[in-house]
């Protein structure tokens, strides 16, 4: 290897010596140095892999070369992608490419004795659902995965990031990944939050203001006072939408409702154990006076419930905003953009944005599937009816999220409604395993896409959150939930 | 992964920002085992129809573009998912090397895993460049990995930034996977202290 040298980190970080205010990222990412390259590269120690059923060209890759998964420990795996969500049975799947996606994840896994919950098991759900609620996503690691929304798991205090196949096959191979330090970004938002304003509206908020390149070579740090005030599901919503402003890599310092989020999971530690932990992860965060590389700052008391109008998560507007004008665009290629977005969603300028209807609902995906999220939605929900002609559909981002809200009743809230009731998986997110939006349709969605085709090929995406998806349901329009919340 | 020192091909321009790696390869073929060729799924939603017949408006489908070995797009190409599907459509049909003012991240890494190369430069060359294309149809230029330089239809050359390790394993057409197992006694001992540290 030419010009190529490699230098050996003392495997101890040593604060006392060194009085340069650092970020939780610096923390974290030197925590896991295990070489570095003279072009800027780190070998980087991988605390938690998590595997999927779009995992199986990588396992191909390692199979091809005659390698093993290192550390099998390390990695756990559930079926979300390809699992049908009106069955718990492989057989009910028709398509027989996708069965074989879910096959692959669990011969692959049984091979290298890697733990997976699988379809049926009482864990299943989506990756980044999982992760968090059996406590493998722990404050302070390294958790990779092949899918872009493994940031989601930054909102315990986690440095975690989504991976291509081949860096899939490296970290299978070696527990490790080579990796440039990214740009140091905070993204703080301050303030109090105004009722019907949920974290997903703060996330849409912050991608319409720096737009879906806005954090492109960064990794978001999350503060403010608004972000400290979120619920761990806040948190995990917030986060798994970093990649939809460009960053890789989104997280919030672990503190009190961390901690009180983790405590018990069964994967978490225990103990004497726990208190060690707890006492770690407590000098993770970043000091007061550290640098970051960008800020950005937003006022939480001015963020109101958002909707998408187009075809990146960018085009997002306050819910009391009209479908923009492509006339009084900036430039001749922004005008260009958002006429090719506006004449796939079928919308026309000037239209108010609550005079759209809708003829689809999704609840669920990796970004909005949590407990809190159903129970939110719910909640507007209760009483009502979902409108004539829409057809509504609640997906728990988990088992135990959907054992939970029966445990509650909010199954029955919905059913009796008129929404489907499913199982847990991706489902309508990404329209893999055939739960599709048809061409033409227009879905009020809690997913984090809303590109061109993401729901199914023709389909007119709205991303909001679930109290809005639910509004949207029952009056058959995309809806301020603030008109339908209670005492308004 | 095969070699790659320089490429002299059609540039097909993609104007276009955000260009996401759902319509570089539509999920519904992340089910497709790596040994289909996966040319035919790029672009596949705007290139073909229902019943698999071209679309002629798409630009790939234009007899000057279908050549075409290299993008030229605006920023942000291949956000979005982090599937490498998207890399591998681009890879089978032909394409090596994709110009760009900025890229996904995670598209970018996996480019690079595959002898695609991803080359940055700034807006306002990106945007000559695109205009130079959209003028001549099918013109050529070359994107030379050794040289680290563009050239331009015009035979104007502009220079590009590339890691020095990315660029070794481009151009010897290597993997970092062997390099690292090559490492894997300093992951040893790292792992044992590591977890020493968190007991
Ligand atoms: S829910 Fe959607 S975004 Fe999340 S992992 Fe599944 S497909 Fe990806």
């Amino acid at each position: 290897m030419p010009r190529l040298r490699l230098r050996t980190k003392g495997n101890t970080v040593d604060h006392s010596a060194n009085h340069t205010p650092r970020t939780m990222l610096d923390t974290i990412w030197d925590s896991h140095r295990i070489l570095s390259r003279d072009d800027g590269q780190d070998l980087l120690f991988v605390d938690r892999h998590f595997i999927h059923d779009v995992t199986e060209p990588a396992f191909r890759m390692l199979r091809d070369r005659g390698l093993a998964p290192r550390s099998p420990g390390r990695i756990f795996g559930t079926p979300d992608h390809y699992v049908p969500t009106h069955s718990r049975k492989a057989t009910a799947i028709n398509d027989p490419e996708r069965r074989t996606m879910i096959e692959a994840l669990t011969r692959d896994a049984r091979g290298a004795d890697i733990t997976v919950f699988g379809l049926g098991d009482p864990r299943q759900g989506i990756v980044h659902v999982v992760g968090p609620e059996q406590g493998l996503s722990l404050p302070g690691m390294i958790i990779v995965c092949a899918d872009s929304h493994t940031s989601t798991h930054g909102a315990v205090g986690a440095l975690a990031f989504g991976i291509g196949a081949t860096e899939v096959g490296h970290a299978l191979a070696t527990q490790s990944l080579w990796q440039r330090r990214p740009g140091r970004m905070r993204v703080s938002v301050d303030g109090t939050l105004g009722a019907g304003v949920t974290a997903k509206d703060v996330i849409l908020a912050i991608i319409a203001k720096i737009g879906v390149a806005g954090a492109v070579g960064h990794a978001i740090e999350y503060a403010g006072s608004a972000i400290r005030g979120l619920s761990m599901e806040g948190r995990l919503t917030l986060c798994n939408m970093s990649i939809e402003a460009g960053g890789r890599v989104g997280f919030v310092a672990p503190d009190d409702t961390t901690f009180a989020y983790l405590a018990g999971r069964p994967y978490a530690p225990k103990e004497a154990a726990w208190d060690r932990a707890v006492a770690r992860w407590r000098r993770l965060a970043s000091d007061p006076d550290a640098v970051f590389d960008r800020e950005v700052t937003l006022d939480a008391s001015e963020i109101a419930p958002m909707v998408t109008w187009g075809t990146t998560p960018e085009d997002a507007l306050p819910i009391t905003g009209r479908v923009p004008d492509p006339d009084a665009a900036p430039t001749a290629e922004r005008r260009e953009t958002m006429s090719r977005a506006l004449a796939y969603m079928g919308l026309t300028p000037g239209t108010p944005l609550e005079e759209v209807p809708v003829d689809r609902v999704f609840i669920g995906s990796c970004t909005n599937g949590r407990i809190e999220d159903l129970r939110s939605a719910a909640g507007i929900v209760k009483g009502r009816k979902v409108a004539a002609g829409v057809d509504a559909w609640v997906v728990p981002g988990s088992e135990p999220v959907r054992a939970q809200a029966e445990a509650e009743g909010l199954d029955l809230v919905f059913k009796t409604a008129g929404f489907e009731w499913r199982y847990a998986g991706c489902s309508m997110c990404l329209a893999t395993n055939g739960d599709t939006v048809a061409a033409g349709q227009r879905c009020a969605s809690t997913s984090n896409r809303n590109f061109v085709g993401r729901q199914g090929v023709g389909a007119r995406t709205h991303l909001m959150s679930p109290a809005m998806a639910a509004a949207a349901a029952v009056t058959g329009r995309l809806s301020d939930v603030r008109r339908l919340m209670a005492g308004a | 992964m095969e070699p790659l020192q320089r490429i002299e091909a059609v540039a097909l321009p993609i104007a276009q920002p955000n260009c996401d790696t759902d319509q570089i390869t539509p999920a519904r073929f992340l089910q497709k085992p790596r040994s289909d060729d996966f040319g035919r799924y790029l672009f596949a939603d705007v290139r073909f129809r229902a019943d698999g017949s071209e679309i002629p408006d798409f630009i790939l489908n234009r007899p000057e573009y279908r050549a075409a070995r290299i993008i030229a797009a605006e920023r942000n190409f291949g956000c979005g998912s982090s599937r490498e599907h998207a890399v591998w459509s681009l890879h089978d049909y032909g394409i090596r090397a994709v110009i760009a003012p900025s890229f996904g991240d995670i598209f970018r890494s996996n480019c690079l895993k595959n002898g695609l190369v991803p080359v940055v430069l700034p807006e306002d060359e990106v945007k000559a460049l695109l205009d130079g294309l959209a003028a001549s149809p099918g013109a050529h230029i070359a994107v030379d990995v050794v040289e680290q330089v563009v050239v331009f239809p015009d035979g104007s050359v502009r220079g590009f930034d590339i890691d020095p390790f990315a660029k070794h394993c481009i151009v010897q057409g290597l993997d970092e996977l062997d390099y690292t197992l090559s490492q894997s006694s300093a992951i040893e001992s790292f792992e044992r202290d590591y977890d020493e540290r968190h007991r």
